[in-house]
């Protein structure tokens, strides 16, 4: 499919039945550095999408600017169907407001290589604040459902605990319980077991390829090409903030097309 | 016959005796004992000490020393908070006034800046909004007003200092953590940003509280009714000057004292979920 062609609804906004994630002619720069170079990707609800590569070649970048922590210099993206951050005007693109930006990254949950949970916070805590605070759903239903996520994670022994009590696999999958919690129709992992010690990694990987089982749609830029193969549906390799190579999680893993996806998986599998 | 190791691995342990301890420690205690017994001796009536103790004047003037100091505290520190934001923001407009504003307030001596507001009339004879309404600046610059704002104003410049260390000291990861939730920038500051950097916050202004107690000393000099100014007045009458700045150092104390123990709670409170292997609630 060429995203290109992808029908808008109005002059801004796509229609219903587009992919979950559009991103057409994605760029972005620090100072000289353009660290993405046009990245075209569709992404359909449901969808696990694994995006591999080597440090450096702007896979955390793009996915960062998909919830809008980081600004694009060039080409849109939409969530389901809405663009992002911006507002067309003719043939401009108005930035919208800090407002605007917060309504729509609570549809977007994401998960971080160094977890970042609220350290004052303890884990039920940490999972009802955004319930709580932006979607103002009361506090003893939104403690409810933290319950039920954190025994979803398998940690409900853990609720009262303060992250500096948790281990990283624990506090990763509090973090992933504390992106549920806001009901996204997305999750985004941006190196979710980097930060990890190897015996911990297991745990997280579990918990995610429930998830994906679920339904959730998830876009995960990783190292562990044995979770890409397993339960991406799809695999995109990015190099030097392109996208090289985008396909079937098996073939591209097995079956590169591309002399530098090639390289790149046999030098990982060394 | 030689010991085995056997033998001299059970031979008792006995402690190295510190013998510069010691003497350091005999020292120490009798030039204490020399200063006690320097004062007991000494041309100071402890009987007025006690009598002055709890005076009618000198309860008032603790009083106002205890609401000065928390007032100016309050003003310091509304205006540390709002002068940090501003200095960290992206515009350019209100991070240089901030930095100009802390500049400033720091740099003019706390005393010589309770003068100026004391006497702000000589340049400004009246203050208002013009063609609404006007009052003579000396009716509305009094000691207490004049006392507010020379130490709040200087102690905003000094907490903003602080504040933004604070705010610095907060990983980025929180900030994004708390975007990405969809909080606005007002929300997660109050929520998320705030309480964090509390804990680096709290120490530095439990000192400068601390410090603030006995800098109200200085409104003594433009006629506001704190403890010293009550202990002078009283000593301009009987001349039992040693015993009434005895007297005012005695409540200092105390009350220095008692922000201390308020000190640690409030430290305390907000290290939670800090110290690792802690109390878990």
């Amino acid at each position: 499919m060429d995203i290109r062609t992808t029908a808008a609804a109005d002059d801004q906004n796509l229609s219903p039945a587009a992919p979950l994630v559009v991103a057409a002619d994605v760029r972005k720069r620090f100072g000289d550095n353009e660290v993405l170079k046009g990245i075209d990707i569709a992404v359909p609800k449901g969808e696990v999408v694994c995006i591999i590569g080597p440090s450096g070649s702007g896979k955390s970048t793009f996915l960062r600017c998909i919830n809008q922590l980081e600004r694009i210099d060039g080409g849109a993206i939409w969530v389901a169907g809405e663009l992002v951050g911006y507002r067309r005007d003719g043939n401009f693109l108005h930035e919208l407001t800090d407002a605007e930006i917060a309504r729509q990254r609570r549809r977007i949950g994401m998960v971080f290589q160094r977890f970042n949970l609220f350290p004052h916070l303890t884990a039920i805590e940490n999972i009802i604040e955004g319930p709580v605070q932006v979607l103002g759903e009361k506090p003893a239903e939104a403690r409810e459902r933290a319950e039920a996520l954190l025994a979803r994670v398998g940690l409900a022994d853990k609720r009262d605990a303060y992250p500096a009590h948790l281990s990283g696999g624990q506090q990763q999958r509090v973090a992933i319980a504390r992106a549920l919690a806001m009901r996204p129709e997305l999750l985004l992992f941006d190196e979710p077991t980097s930060a990890l010690d190897p015996e911990l990694v297991g745990e997280v990987l579990g918990v995610m390829r429930d998830l994906a089982g679920s339904g959730m749609t998830m876009i995960v830029v990783t190292h562990e090409l044995g979770f890409a193969r397993e339960v991406g549906n799809r695999v995109a390799f990015m190099d030097q903030g392109q996208l090289v190579e985008i396909g079937d999680a098996r073939k591209v893993l097995t079956d590169p097309q591309q002399a530098r996806t090639r390289a790149f998986i046999s030098a990982v599998h060394k | 016959m030689t010991d085995t190791v056997y033998q001299i691995s059970h031979l008792v342990h006995v402690p190295r005796r510190h013998y510069g301890r010691m003497v350091a420690a005999a020292l120490v205690l009798a030039a204490l004992a020399a200063i006690a017994h320097a004062f007991v001796v000494g041309q100071i009536e402890w009987s007025y000490v006690g009598e002055f103790l709890t005076v009618p004047a000198i309860m008032t003037g603790l009083v106002n020393t205890i609401v000065m100091a928390i007032l100016a505290m309050v003003v310091g520190i509304v205006l540390g908070v709002v002068f940090a934001i501003m200095r960290l923001s992206d515009n350019p407009v209100l991070s240089y006034t901030a930095l100009g504003y802390i500049w400033l307030f720091r740099a003019v001596p706390a005393l010589l800046q309770l003068l100026l507001w004391f006497n702000l009339a000589l340049i400004f004879p009246t203050m208002g909004i013009p063609g609404l309404f006007s009052v003579p600046t000396v009716e509305v610059m009094t000691p207490f007003v004049a006392a507010l704002l020379g130490l709040g104003i200087q102690q905003g410049a000094f907490t903003a200092e602080v504040v933004r260390a604070g705010l610095l000291s907060v990983d980025r990861g929180q900030y994004e953590a708390a975007q990405t939730l969809g909080m606005t920038r007002l929300k997660m500051l109050r929520r998320i940003i705030m309480p964090q950097a509390m804990r680096v916050i709290i120490p530095p202004v439990g000192n400068e509280f601390i410090g603030m107690v006995k800098l109200t000393s200085l409104a003594s000099v433009i006629q506001y009714a704190e403890i010293l100014h009550s202990a002078q007045n009283i000593y301009y009458a009987n001349s039992r000057v040693i015993e009434l700045l005895i007297v005012a150092a005695f409540w200092y104390l105390i009350v220095v004292t008692a922000l201390s123990l308020i000190q640690g709670r409030i430290e305390k409170y907000y290290s939670k979920g800090a110290a690792p292997a802690a109390d878990t609630k």
